[in-house]
Protein backbone atom coordinates (compact mmCIF):
# COMPACT_ATOMS: atom_id res chain seq x y z
CA UNK A 1 0.00 0.00 0.00
CA UNK A 2 1.07 3.86 -0.07
CA UNK A 3 3.34 5.37 2.34
CA UNK A 4 1.36 8.33 3.21
CA UNK A 5 1.82 10.45 6.40
CA UNK A 6 -0.82 10.68 8.89
CA UNK A 7 0.26 15.06 8.88
CA UNK A 8 -0.70 14.86 4.80
CA UNK A 9 -4.18 13.71 4.84
CA UNK A 10 -5.06 16.13 8.22
CA UNK A 11 -3.46 18.82 6.33
CA UNK A 12 -5.82 18.34 3.31
CA UNK A 13 -8.75 17.98 5.72
CA UNK A 14 -7.47 21.14 7.14
CA UNK A 15 -7.35 22.76 3.66
CA UNK A 16 -10.79 21.44 2.71
CA UNK A 17 -12.33 23.02 5.85
CA UNK A 18 -10.49 25.98 6.27
CA UNK A 19 -12.30 26.69 2.44
CA UNK A 20 -15.87 25.36 3.35
CA UNK A 21 -15.25 27.58 6.61
CA UNK A 22 -14.37 30.60 4.61
CA UNK A 23 -17.52 30.18 1.88
CA UNK A 24 -19.71 30.01 4.52
CA UNK A 25 -18.81 32.90 6.49
CA UNK A 26 -18.50 35.16 2.61
CA UNK A 27 -21.30 34.02 0.68
CA UNK A 28 -24.99 35.32 1.29
CA UNK A 29 -26.37 33.27 -1.42
CA UNK A 30 -27.95 29.70 0.69
CA UNK A 31 -27.08 27.51 -2.48
CA UNK A 32 -23.05 28.15 -1.97
CA UNK A 33 -23.46 28.17 1.70
CA UNK A 34 -25.07 24.79 1.59
CA UNK A 35 -22.27 23.81 -0.99
CA UNK A 36 -19.32 25.17 1.55
CA UNK A 37 -21.00 22.97 4.04
CA UNK A 38 -20.93 19.68 2.19
CA UNK A 39 -17.13 20.77 2.01
CA UNK A 40 -16.80 21.40 5.67
CA UNK A 41 -18.39 17.80 5.90
CA UNK A 42 -15.97 16.46 4.07
CA UNK A 43 -13.07 17.85 5.49
CA UNK A 44 -14.09 16.31 8.56
CA UNK A 45 -14.97 12.91 7.52
CA UNK A 46 -11.32 12.87 5.62
CA UNK A 47 -9.81 13.07 9.01
CA UNK A 48 -12.02 10.53 10.59
CA UNK A 49 -10.66 7.89 7.19
CA UNK A 50 -6.77 9.25 7.73
CA UNK A 51 -7.20 8.30 11.58
CA UNK A 52 -9.06 5.52 10.78
CA UNK A 53 -6.35 4.23 8.15
CA UNK A 54 -3.23 4.94 10.99
CA UNK A 55 -4.61 2.89 13.65
CA UNK A 56 -6.11 0.27 11.05
CA UNK A 57 -9.64 0.12 13.18
CA UNK A 58 -12.92 0.26 11.25
CA UNK A 59 -14.58 2.65 13.84
CA UNK A 60 -13.53 6.01 10.88
CA UNK A 61 -14.81 4.89 8.32
CA UNK A 62 -18.15 3.37 10.22
CA UNK A 63 -18.44 7.68 11.22
CA UNK A 64 -17.77 8.56 8.17
CA UNK A 65 -20.89 6.55 6.83
CA UNK A 66 -22.86 8.51 9.76
CA UNK A 67 -21.51 11.85 8.48
CA UNK A 68 -22.82 10.71 5.15
CA UNK A 69 -26.13 9.48 6.67
CA UNK A 70 -26.32 13.19 8.38
CA UNK A 71 -25.35 15.36 5.22
CA UNK A 72 -27.59 13.47 2.99
CA UNK A 73 -30.94 14.49 6.09
CA UNK A 74 -29.28 17.62 5.88
CA UNK A 75 -29.43 18.56 2.22
CA UNK A 76 -32.69 17.10 1.76
CA UNK A 77 -34.35 19.61 4.60
CA UNK A 78 -32.23 22.74 3.67
CA UNK A 79 -33.01 22.54 -0.10
CA UNK A 80 -36.75 22.25 1.00
CA UNK A 81 -36.56 25.07 2.71
CA UNK A 82 -34.16 27.36 -0.04
CA UNK A 83 -37.43 26.31 -1.87
CA UNK A 84 -40.03 27.16 0.58
CA UNK A 85 -37.77 31.04 0.61
CA UNK A 86 -37.81 31.39 -3.37
CA UNK A 87 -41.62 30.91 -3.15
CA UNK A 88 -42.26 33.19 -0.80
CA UNK A 89 -39.46 35.86 -1.11
CA UNK A 90 -38.40 35.40 -5.18
CA UNK A 91 -34.63 35.34 -3.79
CA UNK A 92 -32.40 32.84 -1.72
CA UNK A 93 -30.66 35.91 0.04
CA UNK A 94 -29.88 34.26 3.48
CA UNK A 95 -30.48 37.33 5.28
CA UNK A 96 -34.40 37.00 4.20
CA UNK A 97 -34.80 33.98 6.10
CA UNK A 98 -35.83 35.50 8.68
CA UNK A 99 -38.82 36.83 6.86
CA UNK A 100 -39.91 32.93 6.61
CA UNK A 101 -40.93 33.40 10.31
CA UNK A 102 -44.18 34.13 10.16
CA UNK B 1 -0.07 5.66 -4.87
CA UNK B 2 1.70 8.36 -2.92
CA UNK B 3 1.36 10.36 -6.10
CA UNK B 4 -2.55 9.42 -6.63
CA UNK B 5 -3.01 10.86 -3.24
CA UNK B 6 -0.73 13.81 -3.49
CA UNK B 7 -2.20 14.34 -7.24
CA UNK B 8 -5.78 14.29 -5.94
CA UNK B 9 -5.18 16.20 -2.95
CA UNK B 10 -4.44 19.13 -4.88
CA UNK B 11 -7.08 18.54 -7.42
CA UNK B 12 -9.33 18.48 -4.11
CA UNK B 13 -7.72 21.68 -2.76
CA UNK B 14 -7.93 23.59 -6.18
CA UNK B 15 -11.53 22.27 -7.26
CA UNK B 16 -12.70 22.94 -3.34
CA UNK B 17 -11.72 26.80 -4.15
CA UNK B 18 -12.98 27.62 -7.09
CA UNK B 19 -16.27 26.19 -6.16
CA UNK B 20 -16.62 28.10 -3.09
CA UNK B 21 -15.35 31.38 -5.33
CA UNK B 22 -17.59 31.06 -8.34
CA UNK B 23 -20.49 33.66 -9.17
CA UNK B 24 -22.36 30.92 -10.92
CA UNK B 25 -24.43 28.13 -9.02
CA UNK B 26 -24.10 25.87 -11.83
CA UNK B 27 -20.58 25.91 -12.49
CA UNK B 28 -19.60 26.03 -8.54
CA UNK B 29 -21.59 22.49 -8.49
CA UNK B 30 -19.58 21.15 -11.71
CA UNK B 31 -16.44 22.22 -9.47
CA UNK B 32 -17.71 21.16 -6.15
CA UNK B 33 -18.44 17.43 -8.02
CA UNK B 34 -14.72 17.29 -9.15
CA UNK B 35 -13.64 17.72 -5.43
CA UNK B 36 -15.48 15.22 -4.13
CA UNK B 37 -14.46 12.88 -6.50
CA UNK B 38 -10.80 14.03 -6.06
CA UNK B 39 -11.92 13.12 -2.18
CA UNK B 40 -13.32 9.97 -3.02
CA UNK B 41 -9.47 8.90 -4.49
CA UNK B 42 -7.89 10.02 -1.43
CA UNK B 43 -9.90 7.38 0.79
CA UNK B 44 -9.13 5.19 -1.63
CA UNK B 45 -5.24 5.49 -1.95
CA UNK B 46 -5.69 6.16 2.04
CA UNK B 47 -7.22 1.95 2.56
CA UNK B 48 -10.94 2.45 2.25
CA UNK B 49 -12.44 1.71 -0.72
CA UNK B 50 -15.76 1.07 0.22
CA UNK B 51 -16.24 4.45 1.87
CA UNK B 52 -14.63 5.66 -1.69
CA UNK B 53 -18.08 3.94 -3.16
CA UNK B 54 -20.23 5.69 -1.18
CA UNK B 55 -18.66 8.82 -1.53
CA UNK B 56 -18.64 8.84 -5.33
CA UNK B 57 -22.61 7.08 -5.07
CA UNK B 58 -23.70 9.36 -2.34
CA UNK B 59 -21.97 12.31 -2.48
CA UNK B 60 -21.18 13.24 -6.00
CA UNK B 61 -24.24 10.96 -7.51
CA UNK B 62 -27.23 11.48 -4.88
CA UNK B 63 -26.48 14.46 -3.09
CA UNK B 64 -25.17 17.10 -6.19
CA UNK B 65 -28.38 15.38 -8.12
CA UNK B 66 -30.79 17.19 -5.58
CA UNK B 67 -27.99 20.71 -5.66
CA UNK B 68 -29.10 20.04 -9.60
CA UNK B 69 -33.10 19.76 -9.50
CA UNK B 70 -32.88 22.73 -6.82
CA UNK B 71 -30.96 25.17 -8.81
CA UNK B 72 -32.99 24.27 -11.71
CA UNK B 73 -36.41 24.46 -10.29
CA UNK B 74 -34.83 28.35 -8.89
CA UNK B 75 -34.02 29.39 -12.22
CA UNK B 76 -31.15 31.69 -11.45
CA UNK B 77 -30.23 34.63 -14.25
CA UNK B 78 -28.09 36.91 -15.24
CA UNK B 79 -29.22 39.29 -12.48
CA UNK B 80 -28.62 36.75 -9.62
CA UNK B 81 -24.73 36.44 -11.24
CA UNK B 82 -24.12 40.58 -11.49
CA UNK B 83 -25.19 40.42 -8.17
CA UNK B 84 -22.87 37.98 -6.95
CA UNK B 85 -20.60 39.59 -8.30
CA UNK B 86 -21.66 42.76 -5.76
CA UNK B 87 -21.47 40.92 -2.93
CA UNK B 88 -18.05 38.99 -3.92
CA UNK B 89 -15.80 42.40 -3.52
CA UNK B 90 -12.38 41.78 -1.82
CA UNK B 91 -13.87 43.88 1.00
CA UNK B 92 -16.44 41.21 1.76
CA UNK B 93 -14.31 37.99 1.69
CA UNK B 94 -10.65 39.33 2.68
CA UNK B 95 -12.10 39.40 6.16
CA UNK B 96 -13.16 36.21 6.99
CA UNK B 97 -10.83 34.41 4.82
CA UNK B 98 -7.50 35.76 6.42
CA UNK B 99 -9.53 34.43 9.91
CA UNK B 100 -10.31 31.07 8.46
CA UNK B 101 -6.45 31.24 7.36
CA UNK B 102 -5.11 31.69 10.98
CA UNK B 103 -7.19 29.10 12.12
CA UNK B 104 -5.27 26.48 9.37
CA UNK B 105 -2.20 27.62 10.36
CA UNK B 106 -2.80 26.84 13.65
CA UNK B 107 -3.66 23.68 12.72
CA UNK B 108 -0.46 23.19 10.58
CA UNK B 109 1.40 24.24 13.76
CA UNK B 110 -0.01 21.38 16.06
CA UNK B 111 0.52 19.00 13.87
CA UNK B 112 4.29 20.51 13.30
CA UNK B 113 4.85 19.83 17.07
CA UNK B 114 3.32 16.44 16.88
CA UNK B 115 6.35 13.70 16.01
CA UNK B 116 5.93 12.72 12.53
CA UNK B 117 6.63 9.12 10.86
CA UNK B 118 2.65 8.03 11.82
CA UNK B 119 1.84 6.52 8.37
CA UNK B 120 -1.83 6.18 7.35
CA UNK B 121 -1.94 3.21 4.80
CA UNK B 122 -3.55 0.46 6.88
CA UNK B 123 -6.36 -0.55 4.58
CA UNK B 124 -9.82 -1.60 6.41
CA UNK B 125 -11.63 -4.15 4.26
CA UNK B 126 -15.49 -3.13 3.69
CA UNK B 127 -16.62 -6.93 5.81
CA UNK B 128 -14.93 -4.96 8.46
CA UNK B 129 -16.77 -2.05 8.46
CA UNK B 130 -20.20 -4.27 7.80
CA UNK B 131 -19.15 -6.00 11.09
CA UNK B 132 -19.02 -2.82 13.28
CA UNK B 133 -21.62 -0.86 12.29
CA UNK B 134 -24.14 -3.99 12.87
CA UNK B 135 -22.36 -4.57 16.27
CA UNK B 136 -21.59 -1.68 18.57
CA UNK B 137 -22.84 1.12 16.29
CA UNK B 138 -26.26 -0.72 16.08
CA UNK B 139 -27.88 2.24 17.96
CA UNK B 140 -26.24 4.55 15.63
CA UNK B 141 -27.35 2.70 12.31
CA UNK B 142 -30.76 2.62 13.81
CA UNK B 143 -30.60 6.64 14.81
CA UNK B 144 -29.26 7.12 11.03
CA UNK B 145 -32.65 5.38 9.91
CA UNK B 146 -34.84 7.54 12.23
CA UNK B 147 -33.10 10.89 10.98
CA UNK B 148 -33.47 9.45 7.60
CA UNK B 149 -36.93 8.91 7.85
CA UNK B 150 -37.49 12.92 9.53
CA UNK B 151 -35.60 14.04 7.36
CA UNK B 152 -37.77 12.58 4.52
CA UNK B 153 -41.27 13.86 6.20
CA UNK B 154 -40.01 17.46 6.78
CA UNK B 155 -38.28 18.02 3.22
CA UNK B 156 -41.50 16.86 2.17
CA UNK B 157 -43.93 19.03 4.30
CA UNK B 158 -41.63 22.14 3.97
CA UNK B 159 -41.13 22.20 -0.06
CA UNK B 160 -45.26 21.18 -0.67
CA UNK B 161 -46.93 24.04 -1.71
CA UNK B 162 -49.72 25.64 0.49
CA UNK B 163 -52.92 25.37 -1.35
CA UNK B 164 -55.25 26.73 1.13
CA UNK B 165 -53.70 30.05 1.39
Amino acid sequence: MAEIPLHHALLLAGGLFALGLIGVMVRRNLIFMLLSLELLLNGGGLALIAAGARWGDPSGQAMFIFVLALAAAEVAVALALVLQLQRRTGDVDVDRLGEMRD
Amino acid sequence: MEIAFYSAGAIALAAAALAVSRLHAVHALLYMVVALLAVAVCFFTLGAPFVAALQVIIYAGAIMVLFVFVIMMLTLGEADTVRERQWLRPGMWLGPALLALVLLLELVYALALTPEALRADTAVAPAAVGAILFGPYLIGVELAALLLLAGLVAAYHLARRDEGT
